[in-house]
Order: structure tokens, then sequence, then C-alpha cells
């Protein structure tokens, strides 16, 4: 299968980058590794007549604790990610996270920047996201701003990103002590979209209470869904079995997936119920809870 | 559309050739230069039969493209055997049975040379797992992993 024409564009600066993606509008894609953006033109499920490559725009690739915040660089592979002694000890929700994604080779192509800005609810990074309260920089020709990861998702491919904007970077704040996350992902197998998954990460208090919950799910609408409600209901409460499985509860009932071959609506529905438990748990574990 | 002039050097050699936007790095390999060890399979990223060595890391030809790969060392299977002697891992795809119809063998042998570049002794799990993005429709995965481990013990 061969892409629709196009025009390659391979910037060597981010203003350049901008510029280009200004010039030609609708008409131009960002390309970062290209592991979902080229399957999609092969398929012809989608098609621009200019691609803007940010592969060889330097300072994109990088990871890095600074000033309170993990910082990735937006072309940052996810092979690098799943290599990195920093990401296992400081957000061990992304490192569970990586080895999910599609297969070793995709990873070694495919970026954190790609994942979370392609708005394709299948995709794992955005739930973590959520789940993290990460910031999400982006450049455009007016300079640089943030968007909160929580502001970020508008629809099926469509976020807060505007045309001519390039997401270059992804802020993570630096876990408090007593913090733990963990996500748990369901697929039928390696290289699939997950059936379902639960995006954690939460903080307890001294006596052991949850201080602190953020609660994501994948794959369970046209964008990564936010269970606040279960996590309202957790602030404050013990991180008991009873606890987790009524939290767990609430969480399924904001997901509202589609049936395909991943499954009926009810199986899904089940499953996020089933994953929130797990990756709670594991969360509440890895912050030092029972 | 423009066309652009692009070079890679391919186990060793330097090429150079003009391309459209749209040529896919293993049509590059496999038309361009006729060099035809790596396969087409399912053609959408899944199945890994044509996996090549792009800078030191194995990636799927079929989900590159050609301009992509502008400037960069690429290793197929034609350049694993060096000086009429095969590649451990060719030798232990031999000994150890490793294939059977041979379609996922060329993208095997890239992921598996490139694993023992990074790991000399890889666990039967960290094998496995290396190879999950390697399909073999005829499931000889026992014997690919035996091969695996026959090529690591060879290279120590």
């Amino acid at each position: 299968m061969i892409p629709a024409a196009f025009d390659y564009h391979r910037p060597g600066t981010l203003e350049e980058a901008v510029k280009l993606l200004s010039s030609h509008g609708d008409q131009a894609k960002v390309l970062s590794g290209g592991m979902s953006l080229l399957p999609m033109l092969k398929l012809r499920l989608a098609s621009f007549a200019h691609l803007v490559d940010i592969g060889r725009v330097p300072g994109l690739d990088y990871i890095k604790e600074e000033g309170g915040f993990l910082k990735i660089g937006a072309m940052t592979r996810q092979a690098t990610l799943e290599r990195s002694d920093l990401i296992r000890a400081k957000c061990p929700i992304l490192a569970d996270a990586v080895p999910l994604i599609a297969d070793p080779l995709v990873r070694n192509r495919g970026t954190i920047g790609g994942n979370v800005a392609n708005g394709d609810p299948g995709n794992d990074q955005p739930a973590i996201m959520l789940a993290l309260g990460a910031t999400l920089v982006a450049r455009g020709p007016k300079g640089e701003r943030s968007i909160a990861a929580n502001q970020f998702y508008k629809g099926l491919y469509e976020t807060a990103l505007a045309r001519n904007e390039i997401l270059t970077e992804i802020r993570i704040p630096v876990p408090a002590a007593r913090s733990g996350g963990a996500y748990a992902k369901l697929k039928r197998k390696t290289g699939d979209f997950a059936v379902a998954a639960a995006a954690v990460q939460l903080t307890l208090d001294a006596k052991g209470a949850i201080e602190r919950v953020a609660i994501a799910l994948t794959n369970a609408a046209l964008t990564p869904v936010e269970a606040s409600d279960a996590a309202k209901f957790l602030a404050g409460k013990m991180p008991d079995e009873k606890n987790i499985m009524e939290a767990a509860k609430m969480a399924a009932v904001k997901s509202s997936p589609s049936a395909d071959r991943r499954g009926s609506v009810e199986y899904k529905k089940e499953m996020a119920r089933v994953l929130t438990a797990r990756a709670l748990r594991k969360a509440v574990q890895r912050a030092g809870g029972k | 559309m423009a066309k652009h002039k692009i070079s890679v050097t391919i186990n060793g050699t330097a090429h150079e050739a003009e391309v459209e936007s749209r040529l896919l790095l293993v049509h590059l390999i496999r038309e361009n230069f006729r060099m035809t060890g790596t396969h087409i399979g399912c053609d959408t990223s899944h199945c890994g039969a044509c996996t090549v060595i792009l800078d030191g890391n194995p990636v799927k030809s079929c989900t590159v493209l050609a301009v992509q790969a502008d400037g960069a060392k690429i290793t197929t299977v034609e350049g694993l055997e060096q000086g009429g002697k095969l590649h451990p891992v060719q030798e232990g795809f031999t000994e150890k049975h490793g294939l059977q119809c041979g379609f996922c063998t060329p993208g095997m042998l890239m992921t598996t040379s490139a694993l023992l570049e990074r790991n000399k002794n890889p666990s039967e799990q960290e094998i496995r797992e290396a190879i999950a993005g390697n399909l073999c429709r005829c499931t000889g995965y026992v014997n690919i992993v035996k091969a695996v481990q026959y090529a690591a013990e060879k290279m120590r």
C-alpha cells in the first residue's frame, strides 16, 4: 500500500516547522515517529498535501528532571522511555505503560509526543497524562504556551493544538512522597489497542488515607475519560478493598465505549471496572500503603 | 510534487536515489536497490517481515519513508553474512531449525541480531519479548528461541 502523493518537508528548526504549518494550513500535518500517521496514509484513511517532519529538529529528544518537573521532549522515542532509569524511578505509571504500547520495533520509532498529540482514544499515554496532571507545551507562531492535559483532548483526533502549533514538551509534576501510580491494560495481543485500560496516580497522607487521586481510562470514549466522581469518592478515605471496588464501579460508569471486535459495551465497561481496581491496588502498594 | 535526492548506506555501501516523498523504505531497498531479502508481509506495521536495522535499531521498513532514512546507516539481511561466514543468528536458525516456510526469517534475523548487540545473554522471556513484533505464521517460535540462544552462546 502506498500513500497518496504529498510533499515532504524537513525543517531544521521549530520556527521553520511552525512557518511551514502556518503557510499550508489544513493541508499540512506534523510527522513525528510516523507510527500512527504513516499507516493511516497508507490505508488512505487520511491524506495531507504536506508532511512536516520534525524528526531532525534538534532539542526535542530528552528526559530530565528540572524545577520539580519531569520534562520529556516530544520527539523522545518510546524505546528511550522504556530504557530510562529516571522514568522507572520517578514515574512508574509510564514505565508500566510503555512496554504495552504496540511492539518493540514500533517503539523504536514511535514517540511520546505523537502518542499524546495524535488524539486517538486508543493511544495509551493520553489517559496517563490526565492521571499525572501533566502540562503539554506547544510552540506556535506567537511562541510557547502551556496546556493542561485535562484541557487538551477535544474529540476524535481533535486536540487543543491549533493547525500551526507543535507539541514540544511534556511536563509531569514530580510525584510527592507517598505517591504511587500504575497503568493496567487489557489487550488481545501484542500490537493491539486496549480493550480497556486504567491509569491511576495517587498520594497517601501520613495515616495511609488517600490524599489525592486521579483516575483516567483509555479507549473508553472518543477522548480519554477522567473518572472524577470516583476520585472525589476516594479522597480522604482509606484505600481498602471496599472503597477500591466502589471507586472502580464509579469509574466504569463513566466509560462509554462502543462495541467492536474487541468486545461488547457491557464487556468493555466491566473490564474498565476490573482494570481500575487493579491499577488502584498497585498504585496504593507503590505509594507504600497496604 | 518535488522529488528528493537522498543517500543511504546499506550494508556498508553508499547508495543514492531520487525518490518521491511517499516512497516507503522497503520499496527503496527492494525495488530501487534490488535487494529482495527484506520481505513485505502484512504491509500494515504488524508482522515485522520487513524489519531492517536503521541507525542501530530494528524498525519496520514498510512504515518508514525513504526520505526519512536520508543519511542513515541501514543493515538488511544481505548484510549479516561477513566474508562468506554466516552471522551467528543465521547459523543458529540453520542448526536449530528456526524456520519452516522462511517468510518471516529475514525480519526475525534482523530483530534478533540487534537484540544480541544490546544484550549478550538474553533470557527466554527477553528473546520472546524482543520478537513480539515479528510474527511467524508457521508458529515456529520454540525453535526460533533456541536458534537465538544458540547464537548468543556462540557470540559470547
